[in-house]
């Protein structure tokens, strides 16, 4: 279909792309440049899409205090502990399920299959997790996101695509369950893994509404995800902590320090999904969808 | 796990030795089962609240029914006007994101289909996809910077053009369109990959065919691309259908603030703000089952619809 010569409504197409990747840019170019601004020239309205002064004053306000560099390695642990808990209870789940003389298997599809219909509902949650002594302790951030029913659907969609005969003629060589499952499933589900592997990350790098929920209590706020760290700073919640911090003086300070610590709470996922891009857009999804 | 056991010995062969060769499996299925068992049918034991006069001392078994055959706290919802409110916004704004949000990433998939330049297209798309990973709290951040009455990005180049500043998040209607709008800025590109995926499934000899035929790129749109990747546009309308009382907690909460409240309220806030926040459990209970059974009937409707126009369904 390539064709060598290009027709001006290819360049009109091309001008109305540049358009919508400015619109989806300009925002973060935006954040980056007041992030880099002097107090004075935000203060004076001078920033645009380039920093004015520039200087790393709030940079340098944000990787000195304790309290986020804290709530970033604290992020940083969790995001990775439920991306691993998570693959592990996804790739249990969805591997024994692709074997159709497994007993019970329509039993196991139509229990799982509920709960992606039904939910019961935040409060009935809520008093879950308080019955199980989860409030206010790390763990609630983990256990209750460990396994997505919809990523399982993706894997096992994967799974089904790696041919049968691979397996068959393992489990002749007298292979177990394990064995195929390590050697052959996982080696072979790379796009998969690492698609999922993000979907998991990401979730929890920016999931903020189940710490503000279960971590309310008394001793809770140490637990708390960066995302929720900022959602409090962008709402001016402790403001008087923000503003003693900071100094009553300089208004304009406070604005160039959220946008760095906006910048400094997204920098790792940017860092981390156009390396996996060939992997989620290698269709990876689409056999859920069409499930 | 004794469900799966008494359903194994079907043709009377031994059990055991079925289970001998067949273990591994069930004990890999059995924490993800365990999993589900607790944190997804365990609350739905909790739903009888919304039918019970709920106290926290005791069992939720042993509680008293509410007045009303048990359905004190739907009348109750139903009679107050911060849900009735709720509900109206929730409705509102999933419309929106209907008629607005879903159409978009269609759009921008034919687009993208249609772009030629190949490295341009991927840089293209790598943009696109960028703020489906932001978390709504950074996007709420990133809206400040731009929407701000006096210091936002937006406003400051408006008011160099002489006009007049825009209250985008602090007056209510305003906040509806930002809001549709920023969420259709955060999935567009993300949702678009299902339609591409769809439309790298069309047989090219069809375009073939029709180049020989002489027709044009709208018309190769019209009748070729738009038509194969119809069934994946309906099964993805069902399933937003289905989420038209739903949506999540996140967004709205994320981008609220107190002066656009009577817009911004929305049910999955509201079971917070009354629920977790004023411990009206039973009330918020009774919200959220209505929200999954309508819900449930949703989907359900719109699966039969596209059935009965001849479309593929979910199932």
């Amino acid at each position: 279909m390539h064709k060598p010569k290009h027709y001006i409504s290819d360049y009109v197409i091309a001008a109305v792309c540049v358009v919508i990747s400015l619109i989806c840019i300009i925002p973060m170019i935006n954040l980056l440049a007041r992030s880099l601004s002097s107090t004075d020239a935000l203060i004076k309205h001078e920033v645009y899409l380039w920093p004015v002064d520039i200087n790393i004053n709030a940079y340098q306000m944000v990787l000195t205090d304790p309290k986020y560099i804290r709530s970033f390695i604290w992020t940083v642990i969790l995001t990775l502990i439920c991306t691993v808990v998570s693959l592990v209870m996804t790739a249990a789940c969805a591997y024994p399920l692709i074997y159709s003389e497994l007993k019970g298997r329509s039993v196991i599809n139509i229990f799982i299959t509920i709960t992606m219909f039904f939910n019961a509902g935040t409060i009935p949650n809520y008093l879950l997790m308080q019955s199980l002594g989860l409030l206010n302790k790390p763990l609630v951030l983990i256990l209750p996101g460990c396994l997505s029913v919809y990523n399982m659907i993706i894997m096992r969609s994967f799974f089904y695509g790696i041919p049968e005969s691979l397996r068959e003629s393992a489990q002749i060589d007298g292979a177990s369950f394990f064995r195929i499952l390590a050697s052959i499933y996982i080696p072979l589900s790379k796009p998969v893994i690492a698609t999922l592997a993000l979907f998991y990350a990401v979730g929890r790098w920016n999931g903020y509404s189940d710490a503000l929920m279960y971590l309310s209590g008394p001793g809770g706020s140490k637990y708390y995800p960066l995302q929720l760290l900022l959602y409090n700073i962008l709402n001016n919640v402790n403001s008087v902590e923000v503003a003693t911090q900071e100094g009553f003086s300089s208004p304009g300070l406070s604005e160039a320090l959220k946008a760095a610590i906006v910048m400094f709470s997204t920098v790792p996922i940017l860092c981390v999904y156009p390396r996996l891009q060939k992997y989620f857009m290698s269709g990876v999804m689409v056999g859920a969808v069409k499930e | 796990m004794s469900k799966i056991k008494s359903d194994a010995p079907v043709n009377k062969k031994p059990v055991s030795i079925y289970l001998k060769r067949y273990w591994q499996l069930y004990l890999l299925l059995a924490l993800p089962m365990l999993y589900l068992l607790i944190f997804k049918y365990i609350p739905m034991v909790y739903i009888q609240i919304a039918f019970k006069k709920y106290s926290i001392v005791g069992s939720i078994w042993e509680q008293k029914l509410a007045a009303n055959h048990g359905f004190q706290y739907f009348i109750q919802a139903f009679s107050d006007s911060d849900f009735r409110r709720a509900l109206r916004n929730t409705l509102v704004l999933n419309l929106l994101d209907l008629a607005i949000g879903f159409p978009i990433p269609i759009i921008f998939a034919l687009l993208l289909n249609e772009l030629c330049f190949k490295r341009f297209k991927n840089v293209v798309q790598t943009i696109a996809y960028m703020p489906h990973f932001l978390s709504w709290v950074i996007i709420y951040g990133l809206a400040l910077q731009l929407f701000t009455p006096s210091t936002g990005l937006v406003n400051m180049v408006i008011t160099k053009m002489g006009g007049q500043t825009v209250p985008f998040l602090n007056d209510p209607i305003h906040w509806v369109w930002t809001y549709v709008f920023l969420g259709a800025w955060q999935s567009f590109g993300w949702n678009s990959i299902v339609y591409l995926a769809a439309i790298a499934g069309i047989n090219n000899e069809l375009y073939e065919a029709a180049s020989v035929d002489g027709a044009g790129r709208l018309s190769k749109i019209w009748h070729i691309t738009l038509p194969g990747i119809r069934p994946t546009i309906v099964l993805l309308l069902i399933m937003q259908i289905g989420n038209i009382l739903g949506g999540t907690f996140d967004r709205p909460f994320a981008l609220r603030n107190n002066l656009v409240i009577s817009w911004a309220e929305v049910l999955p806030t509201y079971i917070y703000s009354h629920g977790i926040k004023g411990l009206q459990f039973s009330l918020t209970t009774a919200v959220g089952f209505f929200q999954s059974v309508v819900g449930v009937i949703f989907l359900l409707l719109a699966n039969t619809i596209s059935r009965k126009l001849g479309e593929r369904g979910i199932w």
